[in-house]
């Protein structure tokens, strides 16, 4: 069995308890959320923090997926399987169902939290790429207070965001717009498989034109998982599969991907034009009251 | 109100497997479940580098570490004579290394400390200095002249060959080419694979240091020979040997061999005075453990422009790892690769096969592959698949025009083996028709008109399992014969002790069936013990198939020998001559008068009492034996595959799988569709996901589950399996073995269906495995080197 070095445990009994402990603890403290990235980089010795703050104690302050006026908020400390179960989230935004089907298995979503996963800063993993099309805000609370923090200015490298250690995230909001569509499409070697690549969209159709859009990428090394590039193409275009692929084409060339052994860069790249029109064509069809 | 009287289950059928009372209530046994008194815990460094000089080790820090007992590195080793240990090849291997480390996770020191956690942290206190050195990552340039030579340990060894072979005619086989209408080459690389059970490796160590007597728990399927092994290295005496293999969470071969791990917890517990287990962990498994495969392959098929196959001619390149430690018998250093004439009827056949080292991890017969016969019916079938495409043939065609016929059982193939029954055409037929072949072939033509892509996969098979005749297969001069012990107790109820070893094959039912079909006995009548040197006769062990073939006809052997016994035993009683009684079902009766018999159990009672036996009959009831097979059994099946392939991303989804099976008569039908179903899932697996691939360094790229990929339900159709029965004529029951048959026969049909389906891609042929990537890249003409890092 793999172990991990010796650390010290606490266990937060609210977010201000929290902070106060992060605080606390110093710099190589981590917040512990459902462990399923931490403990296994913790058993593998490539995380080696002096202390672990449980957080698991706050879902009544952090579990909750609700609509709060015009806009979806969803808890860090939801889990992967609450948000796949969630009939609110999927019904503004299907690209949560989408993504959460395909994101691990059973048993890790039970326990993995969406904030976990933004905060893990995987360069492959499925949410940043979903709230980066979504164009999400993170709800971020230090000692000094509250700030909000656009997903897309949220991650500075891989395993690294602009969270400050005794940072804790709260919770994630998204903008509820009228006659939107939002599709998730993703290639996996197996099922519970981080992505090869992946590609989330979020659309706007005015008739048959696209008002504004949100393209999300993973995997592929995609600047703060997103395609503004394609974006900019697509806005006021029609809503046509030549536009999507395009601008799918246009995000491809945006990307910077990296082989490994889930695939070399050429089929990386075109696997996010692939999935990229994939995406734009689904989230333009449901935005059109079609289920594709 | 009539009721129905249960009968208890006799004999063969479907029956539930009586150790999972145990296993499902998770109330099994394993090695990491054995906790002793005083028990340490023991961890092992290793080495990060494939390849690199020892200039020093400090284990200061680690044996400062407060409940840090005992620190043990190679020089350690080297003062007791135990820094080498022989391997299963004739080769040696570096028990903690010494002078260099030779593949990325070798053993490099062993820490002991009072638990788990502490042993872990200690290790990381070791300091050893490293000197890299060169390495040898790729098989294919392990003879280049300018190769590091990995074995310099070896006196005279000067480069990186281990062994060249070869079976088969090559004169007779070069002008059956040079004649040919047809000739196709292909290479073709079965990539290095794990078999990844999911219980690790491990021991627990017991050495009493007054009776000197070594009880050891181990993760073994061979326990006898793991005995023999250890007396052999350590010098202990065999009967203060005790070896347990207690419940074992799947072996597919990985656990036939003896790792340096096992071998420290016995120095360990011999140190410290004290029990010491040793498990390792996931990664450690997938990087130091027998891998399987690794062989690369140059195919070359002769045939008639009609497509009647003359010949098939095979240049293979086996990557053996640092360490030659392969298992497998003696004459054979590739394994029985040379069945790989496969079910067809030939004018001739050769192979060679060069063995070289690596700086990968040592290993290559495991994976349920039957001692390489994987490689051989993967060689085969593709080769096949190869003619089609050049042919234009239909796979399933080309097949039934080249099968081996009825009659011409027993066959002798062209490399030697003799095939002892079977009847090809029939279970290819019937697979056909249970997938509705022709069907299938329209609607893939549909779709080809509509640019969807399905493909229909074929793979026939033949096994040859069961090793082995005695004077053929020894392993490290073990014969591969196997032992059986009966007793009946005095109120008829029975223990079997058998030497091979369930890794959850359900041999605790399998061979209480075999002999209650022989004694009338009920299944739940008959314990089977195994696992345990003191209370088991010697054998060599569960692998190759082999536990049916073999320890099955020990157990039908050994339970007819009572039977007999049982006949004098039931003349006394009845006062009538043997001669007159006959054998029916659970009793012998006079023949002529029915309502005169003895049942067993009553038979059992008088064979322990005080009734006068004749003369030189001994009393109770038991019995013996050896068994030496006189031949392999030679299952085979036909196996057809369908997928559908997306042309955007190159993911296959495995649609249906048809397995058509036989492997003679069948004991316990739902024993033997299990283990074809798990077979299925492991084909899935190699085709589609696996792989153990390193990069320039050496680096082992796939020391996790998330890097070595499992297949789940997820990617598994529901199987649909079919069967005839042809039996063996020369075993006691006409079985034949099926542990491996599905591993054998269906990662090539995967593999098919998905060449057949970017067919019109101008694709013949594609490496495993057929990720994605692999498959996109194929369509586009760059095809994947998989057993390297992808660049
Ligand atoms: C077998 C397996 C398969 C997986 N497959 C996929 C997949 O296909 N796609 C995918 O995207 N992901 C996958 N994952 C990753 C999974 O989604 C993440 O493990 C999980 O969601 C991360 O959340 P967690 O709650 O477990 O985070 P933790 O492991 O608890 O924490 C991760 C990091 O986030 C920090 N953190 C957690 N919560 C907060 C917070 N509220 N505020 C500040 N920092 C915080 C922690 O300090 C830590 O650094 C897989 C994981 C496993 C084990």
């Amino acid at each position: 069995m793999q172990v991990p070095a010796p650390f010290a445990y606490e266990r937060a009994t609210s977010v201000e308890h929290a902070i106060a402990l992060l605080g606390e603890l110093g710099p190589e403290a981590r917040v512990v959320a459902g462990g399923h990235s931490l403990i296994p980089m913790m058993k593998l010795r490539l995380a080696r923090p002096d202390a672990l703050v449980d957080i698991n104690g706050l879902g009544a302050e952090l579990a909750q997926i609700r609509v709060d006026g015009d806009e979806l908020v969803i808890g860090s400390l939801a889990r992967h399987a609450d948000l796949l179960g969630s009939a609110v989230a999927g019904e503004h935004f299907p690209i949560f169902h989408d993504a959460e089907k395909v994101i691990a298995d059973p048993v890790v979503r039970n326990f993995g939290t969406v904030g976990g996963s933004l905060c893990q800063a995987d360069p492959a993993e499925d949410l940043a790429a979903v709230f980066a099309a979504l164009d999400g805000v993170a709800t971020v609370r230090g000692p000094a207070g509250v700030r909000q923090v656009r997903v897309r200015e949220l991650h500075v490298g891989p395993y690294e965001t602009v969270l400050a250690p005794d940072e804790l995230m709260l919770e994630l909001r998204v903008a509820i717009r009228p006659g939107g569509g939002s599709a998730y499409e993703k290639v996996e070697r197996r099922v519970g498989d981080y992505p090869v690549a992946a590609a989330g969209a979020v659309i706007w159709l005015d008739g048959d034109t696209v008002r504004d859009v949100g393209i999300g990428l993973t995997a592929v090394g995609a600047a703060h998982f997103a395609a503004p590039e394609a974006e900019a193409a697509l806005r006021g275009q029609p809503a046509t599969e030549e536009s999507f692929r395009a601008a799918a084409q246009l995000a491809a060339e945006h990307c910077n991907p990296s082989a490994d052994q889930r695939g070399p860069v050429d089929y990386k790249r075109h696997l996010a034009a692939e999935l990229t029109t994939r995406a734009l064509r689904r989230a333009a069809a449901r935005a059109r009251g079609q289920e594709a | 109100m009539t009721t129905v009287e249960e009968r208890p289950h006799t004999g063969f059928g479907r029956t539930l497997r009586k150790e999972d009372v145990r296993l499902v209530r998770g109330k099994g046994n394993y090695v990491d479940d054995v906790r002793l008194p005083g028990m340490l815990h023991g961890a092992l460094l290793r080495s990060p580098y494939a390849h690199a000089k020892i200039n020093s080790i400090d284990t200061s820090a680690a044996e400062a570490h407060p409940k840090v007992l005992a620190v043990i590195t190679g020089e350690t080793l080297k003062g007791l004579g135990l820094a080498w240990m022989p391997t299963l090849s004739y080769d040696v291997q570096a028990v903690l290394a010494t002078d260099k480390v030779r593949y990325q996770g070798q053993e490099v020191a062993f820490v002991i400390a009072e638990d788990h956690y502490s042993a872990r942290d200690a290790v990381e206190l070791i300091e050893v200095d490293y000197e890299p050195l060169p390495v040898v990552a790729d098989a294919k340039k392990a003879m280049d002249a300018d190769a590091p030579v990995i074995r310099d340990d070896k006196e005279g060894q000067t480069n990186n060959h281990i062994f060249d072979w070869e079976s088969g005619d090559q004169a007779e086989t070069d002008a059956v080419f040079a004649n040919a209408e047809v000739v196709v080459a292909e290479d073709i690389l079965y990539p290095r694979v794990h078999p990844a059970p999911l219980e690790t490796c491990g021991s627990v160590a017991d050495m009493d240091p007054v009776t000197g007597k070594l009880t050891l728990y181990t993760t073994s399927q061979a326990p006898h020979a793991h005995r023999t092994v250890y007396a052999l290295v350590a010098g202990l005496p065999e009967h203060k040997i005790r070896v347990i293999a207690p419940d074992i969470g799947g072996g597919f071969g990985n656990k036939v061999g003896i790792y340096p791990g096992y071998v420290m917890s016995i120095v360990g517990s011999i140190v410290t005075g004290k029990p010491v287990k040793w498990v390792e962990d996931r990664a450690e498994h997938l990087m130091s453990t027998a891998f399987a495969r690794d062989y690369h392959m140059r195919g070359e098929i002769a045939a008639t422009k009609d497509g009647k196959i003359l010949g098939l001619r095979v240049k293979v390149l086996a990557d053996h790892g640092a360490f030659n430690a392969t298992a497998q018998p003696t004459k054979f250093p590739a394994g029985f690769f040379h069945v790989f004439t496969g079910s067809y009827d030939l004018q001739a056949a050769h192979c060679t096969v060069t063995g070289v080292y690596t700086n990968k991890a040592p290993g290559g017969v495991a994976y349920a592959c039957s001692f390489r016969i994987t490689e051989a019916v993967y060689l085969v079938e593709r080769m096949v698949d190869v003619l089609a495409y050049e042919l234009k043939a239909d796979p399933a065609e080309l097949r039934m025009k080249n099968l081996i016929q009825p009659e011409q059982f027993p066959y002798t193939t062209k490399t030697g083996w003799e095939y002892d029954s079977g009847d090809y055409p029939k279970a290819l037929q019937l697979a056909m028709d249970m997938a509705g072949y022709d069907e299938l072939r329209k609607e893939q033509a549909e779709k080809r008109e509509r640019g969807e892509l399905m493909g229909i996969g074929v793979a026939f098979f033949t096994e040859a399992v069961g090793a082995g005749p005695r004077k053929h297969m020894d392993i490290l001069g073990l014969g591969m014969a196997d032992g059986a012990e009966l007793r009946i107790h005095p109120t008829g109820k029975a223990v079997l002790r058998i030497s091979v070893k369930t890794q959850g094959q359900g041999h605790e039912t399998t061979f209480a069936q075999i002999v209650g079909n022989e004694l009338g006995l009920p299944t739940a009548d008959i314990d089977v013990v195994h696992g345990d040197t003191d209370q088991t006769p010697f054998g060599l062990g569960t692998y190759g198939s082999r536990s049916t073939p073999v320890s099955g006809a020990a157990t039908a052997l050994v339970a007819r020998k009572i039977r007999d016994k049982a006949r004098i035993v039931a003349s006394a009683m009845l006062e009538v001559s043997p001669d007159d009684l006959e054998w029916e079902g659970n009793r012998w009766q006079v023949k002529g008068d029915p309502e005169q018999g003895k049942t067993i159990q009553e038979i059992a009672m008088a064979a322990h009492s005080s009734l006068e036996l004749p003369e030189g009959v001994e009393g109770h009831l038991d019995a013996t034996t050896v068994y030496n097979p006189p031949n392999l059994t030679y299952p085979f099946g036909a196996y057809i595959c369908v997928v559908d392939v997306d042309k955007g991303t190159g993911g296959v989804k495995v649609r249906r799988f048809i397995a058509v099976d036989d492997c003679g008569v069948r004991i316990n039908p739902m024993i033997v569709e299990g283990q074809v179903h798990g077979g299925l899932a492991d084909g899935v697996g190699m085709a589609l996901m696996q792989v153990i691939a390193f990069d320039e360094e050496g680096n082992h790229l796939g020391a996790s589950f998330m890097d070595y990929l499992l297949p789940t339900s997820l990617e598994c159709p529901s199987w649909e399996l079919g069967e005839t029965v042809t039996p063996s004529p020369h075993h006691p029951i006409g079985a034949k073995g099926v542990g491996e048959s599905a591993t054998v026969g269906s990662p090539c049909a995967v593999v098919n269906a998905v060449l057949d389906a970017i067919k019109p891609y101008g694709v013949r042929h594609a490496d495993m495995p057929l990720t994605p990537a692999a498959v996109w890249g194929a369509m586009n003409g760059r095809p994947i080197r998989t057993d390297l890092a992808i660049p």
